[in-house]
């Protein structure tokens, strides 16, 4: 009989002596980590031998209400079981545990994450943007973002609320 | 070009060399090799063997000293609208540049919301054929390149059209 998302979840809060929520209707299974103890969770995780979450497939974030939730996509192919652990990071300046000692996968995905939400991950070893340019200003997918008018003088915003329009100067042969 | 230009009429040696020049460069079209997007997988269709640019005279170079045309072909996002830009300057004259597909030529579906994305490839530097299409079909950019012979063929030594 192979273990089930409950049997993980129990397994879990017994070893980090808390008691953890599971969201029961969410499309994966989907278990709440306190930020403080996620770098615990996932060594266990990943070394406990029954459960053996060895492989880490992705790390997306989501803003919801002001507050930011990190998704972390992991498998264990001893199980097999896909299971979805969330952070929760507030604030101007959030920030979160880095698992890249743990899961080395997890560099470029934290670096995307901090690219478009500005969530830090403390400890990555190699932490600055990926996609956007490395003197981009702001944080594309905050839902407060404001793209700017210029970057280094190339327009990058046509139509500005308010009915403005960025006149496009297009060099002619 | 710069001693010449403009101080000589379509005489006898200017139309000829002309002629020579302009057949030349026109039949030995040599882009830079760099894709941006979907369109440079109808890019790379378009040099492959079932359209094969090669019997045009036209095969892709692997650095911008040896090339004669830009082939923008995709979305130009603002992060590589300065490496383009410094690609293009580093091309030797005579040079054109071909804007392949709706991101190219006008920024595309990243007109209004996309906080990335360059609103065409001609703010950035000069354009001489444009073509339409999200991707455009290989027929599409092999009728660019013949359009952009004929118009290197219209071109003079002594005034540069």
């Amino acid at each position: 009989m192979p273990l089930t998302i409950e049997d993980v979840a129990t397994r879990l809060s017994t070893q980090l002596n808390i008691s953890l929520s599971l969201e029961p209707n969410s499309p994966a299974p989907l278990i709440i980590i306190p930020a403080d103890l996620l770098r615990d969770a996932s060594k266990f995780l990943r070394d406990d031998d029954a459960l053996r979450f060895e492989s880490l497939n992705c790390i997306t974030g989501v803003e919801r209400a002001g507050a930011y939730e990190i998704v972390i996509t992991l498998y264990s192919a001893t199980i097999p079981l896909m299971l979805n652990l969330k952070v929760k990071a507030t604030g101007e300046d959030p920030a979160i545990p880095s698992v890249t000692d743990i899961w080395p996968a997890a560099d470029w995905h934290e670096r995307e994450v901090f690219d478009m939400f500005g969530i830090r991950f403390e400890g990555h070893y190699d932490h600055r943007r990926i996609l956007c340019a490395d003197d981009w200003e702001g944080f594309p997918l905050r839902k407060d973002y404001q793209p700017p008018l210029f970057f280094h003088n190339i327009p990058v915003t046509v139509n500005v609320p308010g009915g403005l329009q960025i006149p496009l100067t297009r060099i002619a042969k | 070009m710069g001693i010449i230009e403009g101080r000589y009429g379509p005489n006898v040696v200017i139309t000829s060399v002309d002629k020579l020049f302009n057949w030349s460069r026109s039949r030995s079209l040599w882009p830079i090799t760099f894709g941006l997007a979907c369109c440079a997988i109808e890019m790379m269709a378009t040099s492959a063997s079932r359209f094969d640019l090669d019997r045009l005279g036209i095969f892709f170079r692997p650095t911008p000293r040896q090339s004669d045309v830009m082939l923008v072909s995709g979305t130009v996002t603002v992060k590589m609208a300065e490496r383009i830009k410094r690609l293009y300057e580093q091309m030797a004259d005579p040079k054109w540049v071909i804007s392949m597909g709706s991101c190219a030529n006008s920024g595309g579906p990243y007109w209004e919301y996309g906080y990335h994305v360059v609103k065409g490839v001609d703010l950035i530097i000069p354009v001489d054929v444009y073509i339409p299409g999200c991707p455009p079909r290989p027929e599409a950019l092999i009728d660019a390149f013949i359009q952009l012979q004929e118009k290197i063929e219209r071109e003079t030594i002594a005034k540069k059209v």
